[in-house]
C-alpha cells in the first residue's frame, strides 16, 4: 500500500516535471507572442538607435514612453493597477529581448520593474500601489531604488543612512550611491536606518517623491557603459516625508531588499542574456561574411570553436534564468535558482562580447559596429545587483543549507 | 451597427531565407518561422482604426489553414479584433488552396455575418497573387477598393484612394464592399502585453469549408501543349464566339 502511494506520487512528480521541462524546451503561444512583440520593437527601434544613445548619453525618454504603452514598463503589475498582468517568465523574456536591443533600456526596463514596482507590489498597502505603482506604469513615470551607500556596496546591513520621526514626519539623512535611473526618476525606494542599534534589523524601506525638498542628486557618473542610463548619488539632507511613506514595517527593510533583488537577479541575469545574444548574432553574422584565406572565416574551427562556447554560455544561462522565473512563478523557493542565473548570465555576457570582438577582429575595436559597446555595456551585469563574488556566496549558503546533517 | 471581416494568412516570414526542398516539390516550410502576412497585418489595423473611430461595431478575424493559423488569428485578437474565426483545411487540401477556394469561403462567410466590409491584405508575400480580393469582391458582386492607401467612412460609403500604376485613384464605392490594403495605408501596431493577456479569452470560432457550403477542390489543371504559337491562335478561333475568347 505504501509502495503504491509512494509510486503515485513519483508519478505525479515526475508529470509536473515533465510539463516545466517541455515549457523550457518551446514556451506557450503567450509567451512567444509577447515576445514576438519585444523583438519587433527592439529591433525596429532600439537597435537602430542604440549607438546614439550610448554616444551622446541620451536616456531613451520617448522609447519608455512607447514601452510602457506596450504594457514592458509594469509586466508583472497587476491590469487593475495599470500592467500587463503577466508572469515573471514573460518578464524575464521582455527584458531580454529589449537589452539584445539596447543594452542601456534594458536596465532601465529592469530598474522599474523588478527594483521599483516590485517591493511595492509585494509590501506596499493598497493605497501605496494606487499612489505609487499605477502612475509608474504607463512609461511616463520611472522610479529608482537606493539601498547603496559611498561607504557600502555588497555590505547592505551596514547601512548609515538614517531616518528619525518627528511628529506626523520621517526626516532621512544620508546619502546613496550608484542609483541607476536617479536622473530620470519621478520616486524612489530609500533604505535607511530607524534604528542603528539593531544593525541590519533596523533597516527601513521608504518611498519618496522625486524631486522633493532635501533630495537632491550628484553628478552623473561617467560610466563605461549603460551610459544611456543616469547613475548618481541621491543625497538627502533633512528630507522630510509623511508617516504614511514607509514601505512595510519598521525594520523591514533589510528583508525587502534582500527580497527585492532576488526577483531584480533574474531582471538582471535576462538584460545580460539580451547583451550576450546580440554579442552572439553580431559574430555569428560577421563569421559569415569576413572571408579570410580565401574562405569565410566561419569555416575556421577557430571561430567555429569560439562560436559554439558564446552559444553554450548563453543557452545554459538562459535555461537557469527561466528556471528561476518559473519557479519564482509557482511560488516556490527561487534564492539559489536566481543567483546562478545572474551569475552565470553576467560571466556569459562578458565572455561572448570579448569573443565578439576576438572574431570581428579590428572591427570589434571600433564603434561602427556595436560589439565594442556590447563588451562595455556587459560588464556591469557582474557588478551590480549583487557582485558575482555575493552571487556564489548567496548560492554556497543555498547549497550548503541543503546538506545541513 | 456594423461587421468587418479582416482576413489574415499566416506565411514564412519575411525575413527568412527561402529554400527549395531537395526534391524540388516546394519551399521547406518545416521548423521556418512563419507569421501574418505584412499585408494583412495593414488590414488588421485599419479595421481597428474604423471599430476605434466607432464607424463599425465588430471586427472578425477569419484564417483559412491548418491548426497553426489559429496563432495567426490569436495575433490579430491580440491587435484589437473581437473574434476570430478559424476555417480548417489541412494536408493536401492546404496545399492547392489558392484564391480561388479563399474567395468562395470568404463570400460565404461574409454572407452569413452579414458583413458589410471585407478587408483583405493587397496579396500574400508567398504567392504574390493579388487575386483573392477581387475574386470576393466578384462573387458576392460587391464593389472593390483594391490597393488602398486610404479609407474613408462616410454614411454607407467609402472613399477609397488607390495606388494605381499611373498614381493615385479616388473612388466612392457603396457599401457593403471589398478592400484590399496596401504598404502605406497605415503602420500596423505592435500587440500590446495587456492586448495579448485579453486576446486569451476572445473566442476563434472553428468550422470546416463544408459547413459553409464551399467546394475546395482545385479546379488547377494540365493543360495541352501546341507545337506553334499558330495552331494555339487556330484552336481559339475556332472555338470562340464572335472573335471573343470563351472557355
Amino acid at each position: 500500500m505504501a509502495v503504491f502511494f509512494k509510486a503515485r506520487k513519483a508519478l505525479a512528480l515526475c508529470v509536473s516535471g515533465c510539463k516545466s521541462l517541455s515549457s523550457l524546451a518551446e514556451l506557450p503561444d503567450l509567451h512567444q507572442m509577447m515576445r514576438q512583440t519585444c523583438r519587433d520593437y527592439a529591433d525596429k527601434e532600439l537597435a537602430p538607435i542604440a549607438g546614439k544613445l550610448d554616444k551622446e548619453h541620451l536616456f531613451p525618454t520617448q522609447q519608455v514612453r512607447e514601452l510602457g504603452a506596450l504594457g514592458v514598463m509594469a509586466v508583472e503589475v497587476p491590469e487593475e493597477l495599470g500592467g500587463a498582468g503577466m508572469d515573471y517568465l514573460a518578464y524575464a523574456l521582455a527584458v531580454e529581448e529589449i537589452s539584445r536591443g539596447c543594452g542601456s533600456t534594458g536596465c532601465v526596463v529592469s530598474v522599474n520593474n523588478s527594483l521599483y514596482l516590485g517591493p511595492i507590489l509585494k509590501f506596499g498597502t493598497q493605497e501605496q500601489k494606487e499612489q505609487w505603482i499605477t502612475p509608474f506604469t504607463n512609461g511616463e513615470k520611472v522610479g529608482c531604488f537606493a539601498l547603496s551607500e559611498p561607504g557600502n556596496g555588497s555590505d547592505a546591513g551596514a547601512a548609515s543612512t538614517s531616518a528619525r520621526q518627528e511628529g506626523d514626519e520621517w526626516i532621512l539623512n544620508g546619502t546613496k550611491a550608484w542609483i541607476t535611473n536617479c536622473w530620470d526618476a519621478s520616486a524612489v525606494v530609500v533604505f535607511a536606518s530607524t534604528a542603528k542599534s539593531l544593525k541590519h534589523k533596523g533597516i527601513s524601506a521608504f518611498l519618496v517623491p522625486m524631486p522633493h525638498p532635501g533630495l537632491s542628486l550628484g553628478k552623473k557618473e561617467d560610466k563605461l557603459g549603460i551610459r544611456a542610463t543616469s547613475t548618481a548619488n541621491v543625497i538627502l539632507e533633512d528630507c522630510r516625508i509623511p508617516l504614511g511613506n514607509m514601505l512595510g514595517p519598521p525594520g523591514a527593510g533589510f528583508k525587502i531588499a534582500m527580497q527585492t533583488l532576488d526577483c531584480g537577479r533574474i531582471g538582471i541575469a535576462s538584460q545580460a542574456l539580451g547583451i550576450a545574444q546580440a554579442a552572439v548574432d553580431c559574430a555569428a553574422d560577421y563569421a559569415h561574411k569576413r572571408t579570410a584565406f580565401g574562405a569565410p572565416i566561419g569555416k575556421l574551427q577557430a571561430i567555429q570553436f569560439k562560436l559554439a562556447d558564446m552559444a553554450v554560455a548563453v543557452e545554459s544561462a538562459r535555461l537557469l534564468t527561466w528556471k528561476a522565473a518559473m519557479l519564482k512563478d509557482a511560488k516556490k523557493p527561487f534564492t539559489k535558482e536566481a543567483a546562478m542565473a545572474k551569475l552565470s548570465a553576467s560571466e556569459a555576457a562578458t565572455f561572448c562580447s570579448h569573443q565578439a570582438i576576438q572574431v570581428l577582429g579590428g572591427m570589434g575595436y571600433v564603434t561602427d559596429m556595436p560589439a565594442e559597446r556590447y563588451y562595455r555595456d556587459a560588464r556591469i551585469t557582474e557588478i551590480y545587483e549583487g557582485t558575482s563574488e555575493i552571487q556564489r556566496l548567496v548560492i554556497a549558503g543555498q547549497l550548503l543549507k541543503e546538506y545541513m546533517p | 451597427m456594423s461587421r468587418v471581416l479582416v482576413g489574415v494568412k499566416r506565411v514564412i516570414d519575411y525575413a527568412v531565407k527561402i529554400r527549395v526542398k531537395p526534391d524540388n516539390s516546394g519551399v521547406v516550410t518545416d521548423g521556418v518561422k512563419h507569421s501574418m502576412n505584412p499585408f494583412c497585418e495593414i488590414a488588421v489595423e485599419e479595421a481597428v482604426r474604423l471599430k476605434e473611430k466607432k464607424f463599425i461595431s465588430e471586427v472578425v478575424a477569419v484564417s483559412c489553414g491548418p491548426a497553426q493559423a489559429t496563432e495567426t488569428i490569436r495575433t490579430a485578437l491580440a491587435m484589437g479584433c473581437d473574434r476570430g474565426i478559424h476555417v480548417e483545411v489541412s494536408g493536401k487540401d492546404y496545399e492547392s488552396l489558392g484564391p480561388l477556394q479563399v474567395s468562395k469561403i470568404f463570400a460565404a462567410l461574409a454572407k452569413k455575418e452579414e458583413a458589410s466590409l471585407v478587408i483583405l491584405g493587397k496579396q500574400a508575400i508567398d504567392d504574390d497573387c493579388n487575386q483573392t480580393g477581387q475574386m470576393t469582391a466578384a462573387l458576392l458582386d460587391w464593389p472593390q477598393g483594391t490597393f488602398a492607401s486610404e479609407v474613408e467612412i462616410t454614411g454607407d460609403k467609402v472613399k477609397v484612394v488607390r495606388e494605381i500604376d499611373g498614381g493615385l485613384e479616388t473612388i466612392k464605392i457603396n457599401m457593403p464592399a471589398v478592400l484590399t490594403a496596401d504598404l502605406r495605408l497605415n503602420t500596423p501596431r505592435y500587440a500590446t502585453l495587456p492586448n495579448i493577456m485579453k486576446a486569451k479569452k476572445k473566442k476563434i470560432a472553428n468550422v470546416k469549408p463544408a459547413d459553409l457550403g464551399v467546394d475546395i477542390v482545385s479546379r488547377a489543371c494540365r493543360g495541352t501543349e501546341w507545337d506553334t504559337v499558330g495552331s494555339l491562335y487556330e484552336q481559339w478561333r475556332s472555338r470562340s464566339e464572335h472573335g471573343a475568347l470563351v472557355f
